[in-house]
């Protein structure tokens, strides 16, 4: 084939044929696409807005609510407060409900993880069947099964499950005595404090005396005692400043004392142990992955197994853990938003879901709840992340 | 995933969905389609749910049927399209129905910010709260510190509110997505109470095993005129809803049946003539067929018979007519006159 003469290409098909002005033009057109989507689906916005009459504001969150949220452990709520704080109770809730999520389903998750590799027939298999069982059902079926059990099962509050006169259990909750601080309460709480930065000061004191001369301290029991030990005695000096506040039946419910909603604690439940299960597939996937000859090494160095384990197994698996279990958690934090279907009142049931209702913004409440999990699971992955560079190998 | 893939609907409706056309043109698109779209409840036994052959059945319904046979001439041309009360608005006002038949209060906000065309009350309602008869509770006012079932994204979560607030009393919300969850968790024992509008505790009442072991209290907290709702920007259409209700009180008042309709159309009363569209041209002027009336009457019935067959005192829905009765037998059911 005669060769072209490079004159007679057009200026357009030199620069589609060289390879760093191809890559520039595909790009440009692409963002020009996505662009061009955008700006569709923007207008169109404005124009089905304008078409029925409604105008795009977020004036509405300083209106009051004139609902009641009756969940709401750490902010004060009342019906005539604004949507804004609606939402901010909403979001307290999912926050909390995520927190306790993430910790339960990881110390859930990890001993499931390590009971899965255990040498027991018969730990092993329940521990498989369970887990095979829970993450193969959806965890919509989970959240209505335990509050189905909670509601169904227990007994009214006035047959309640009475646990020495002090605790009570219910299908409206588990009653306990709230602790009520008295004077003197303030200076126990200091020394609490002190005594943890005191515990913490041994241990980096021990940890250089381990790296100088090779001695260990039982640095965890030393620890403990520290803690507990200047509690309890300030708390016995200063006079025992505390009550108990015990919960009471008063007409339809306990009044007084906390309690554990069967809201909450189904949804707590639920979602920990569905999770669990896929936290600990990821804990025995990362342990199995570093090699045997990393454990008959340290043997031959005359390592007992639990030091083995500490200090060569799980340094190296956590490296292989860590990142999928981000995914776990935001997944975790995400299924929470199934709160409505048992009546949990979180950022989706209140500015999603009522405050939505009431004022007929569907557009601007959605772009708050959406605005609300993109960020939160953006935190969690940063954490996550700083986590994982901490523990990766050094390089040196 | 249901519940929040509903609630997500609209803000998704309304950044892909083609416009639902502002200006005139529901009545083309519906007879041009042949089906009228009803928004309807997700399930309230007596004003709108499915039958044991899956056809929809009710008082709302009858209303949405009256409706089709008006502007169709089939009473039974209409596609039921399920709403909780959170998603109902959104629905209707992203074009996914025509019209809304769906027990909801007419209120303010809702007609002017959400907003709405409201067309008339065609149950006049309020809210009341329903105990177990073991409890022994007579009156609301003993409901201090109970726990209350309610459905959300209706008006009851703020009566409740307002009611317990100005009473000085206190009060567990239990909050749940829909009326079917909401009532086991009553029946399961979660709460002491289950409030919604009155004609909807005789309903969810009719459903129990045990409906005897269930009081409704005597306090009606509020005032709750249910009625049916368009979309702003149709003139047109909203004059049918309108009179398409009000067509079915006035055939009451005047005594024309399903039965007899055909008898009256030689009556003597001009009112009934015109109504029928014997006389004059009425329904040709906002663009239905002259016997657009005698159509729903016909298919679907008057008022009183639309009542009576779906939520009367021989229902297991049993409610009386009470308020909703003709307001020349006391009630607030008042037509204007057709001329």
């Amino acid at each position: 084939m005669a060769a072209v003469p490079i004159e007679s290409r057009s200026a357009l098909s030199r620069l589609w044929n060289n390879q760093e002005t191809r890559s520039l033009i595909l790009q440009t057109v692409t963002l020009v696409v996505v662009l061009t989507l955008v700006g569709l689906v923007l207008r169109n916005v404005a124009i089905n807005l304008e078409a029925i009459g409604k105008e795009f504001s977020f004036d509405f969150l300083n209106q009051p609510a004139s609902y009641d949220i009756t969940f709401s452990p750490f902010i004060e709520y009342s019906s005539r407060d604004t949507h804004l704080r609606a939402y901010a109770v909403g979001f307290q809730n999912t926050l909390l409900v995520a927190v306790c999520g993430i910790v339960a389903a990881t110390v859930l998750g990890v001993t499931m993880g390590i009971l899965r590799l255990s040498r027991n027939w018969l730990i092993n298999r329940m521990v498989y069947v369970f887990l095979e069982f829970t993450r193969n059902v959806p965890v919509l079926l989970h959240i209505l099964l335990v509050h189905g059990i909670i509601v169904t099962t227990l007994p009214p509050p006035r047959g309640a499950i009475d646990v020495g006169g002090t605790a009570f259990v219910s299908n409206r909750g588990f009653y306990v005595p709230a602790p009520v601080f008295e004077d003197g309460a303030g200076i126990v709480g200091l020394v609490l404090v002190a005594a943890i930065v005191a515990a913490l000061l041994f241990r980096r004191w021990a940890k250089r005396v381990q790296v100088e001369t090779g001695r260990i301290y039982p640095v965890f029991w030393i620890c403990a005692a520290i803690i507990a030990g200047a509690t309890a005695l300030a708390f016995l000096l200063t006079g025992t400043p505390l009550a108990w506040e015990v919960p009471e039946l008063k007409g339809f419910n306990f009044q007084g004392g906390m309690a554990l909603k069967p809201e909450f604690l189904a949804l707590w439940l639920a979602l920990s142990y569905y999770t669990s299960c896929f936290i600990a597939e990821i804990v025995r996937a990362g342990i199995l992955a570093v090699s045997h000859g990393q454990t008959e090494a340290s043997f031959a160095l005359g390592l007992r197994p639990n030091r083995t384990l500490q200090l060569v197994i799980l340094p190296q698996a956590l490296r292989i853990i860590v990142p999928p279990l981000v995914s776990q958690y935001l997944n975790l934090t995400k299924n929470s938003s199934l709160a409505i279907a048992i009546g949990y009142m979180d950022v989706v049931a209140t500015i999603g879901g009522i405050s939505l209702m009431q004022t007929g913004k569907e557009m601007e409440t959605m772009i708050i709840v959406l605005g609300t999990y993109l960020v939160l699971s953006l935190i969690i992955s940063a954490f996550m992340n700083w986590y994982n560079r901490s523990i990766r190998y050094k390089e040196r | 995933m249901k519940n929040i893939s509903h609630a997500i609907i609209g803000a998704v409706a309304l950044a892909f969905g083609l416009v639902a056309s502002a200006g005139a043109g529901t009545l083309e698109d519906v007879q041009a389609r042949g089906e009228l779209n009803c928004i309807v409840s997700t399930g309230l036994q007596g004003f709108a749910a499915p039958n044991d052959e899956g056809v929809w059945e009710g008082f709302d319904i009858d209303f949405c049927r009256a409706t089709a046979a008006a502007v169709l001439g089939d009473a039974n041309a209409i596609k039921a399209v399920t709403a909780t009360g959170k998603t109902r608005f959104t629905k209707l006002n992203a074009g996914e129905g025509d019209v809304l038949w769906r027990n909801t209060t007419i209120t303010f906000v809702r007609d002017v910010d959400v907003p709405l065309r409201f067309h008339g009350v065609n149950y006049y309602d309020g809210q009341g709260f329903m105990a177990r008869k073991d409890l022994g509770v007579m009156s609301a006012a003993e409901l201090d510190g109970a726990s209350v079932c309610i459905q959300t994204g209706t008006t009851t979560e703020l009566n409740l509110a307002d009611y317990f607030r100005s009473n000085g009393m206190s009060y567990e919300a239990v909050t749940i997505e829909d009326n079917a969850e909401a009532r086991e968790n009553y029946q399961a024992g979660r709460c002491d109470v289950y409030t919604t509008d009155a004609s909807g505790l005789a309903a969810t009442r009719a459903t129990f095993p045990d409906p005897d072991a269930h009081v409704i209290l005597p306090e009606i907290i509020s005032k709750e005129p249910l009625g049916p709702a368009t979309r702003h920007g149709d003139d047109q259409w909203s004059d049918i809803v309108t009179w398409v209700l009000n067509a079915t009180v006035t055939a009451e008042e005047k005594g024309v049946t399903s039965a007899n309709v055909d008898d009256m159309m030689g009556s003597n009363d001009p009112e009934v003539l015109r109504l029928l569209g014997v006389e004059g041209n009425l329904g040709g002027m906002f663009g239905l067929n002259a016997d657009w009336a005698y159509q729903i009457i016909k298919q679907v019935g008057n008022y009183g018979e639309i009542f009576e067959r779906n939520i009367g005192v021989n229902t297991p829905i049993g409610l009386p007519r009470g308020l909703n009765a003709l307001w020349t037998d006391g009630g607030l059911q008042y037509s204007p006159p057709f001329r």
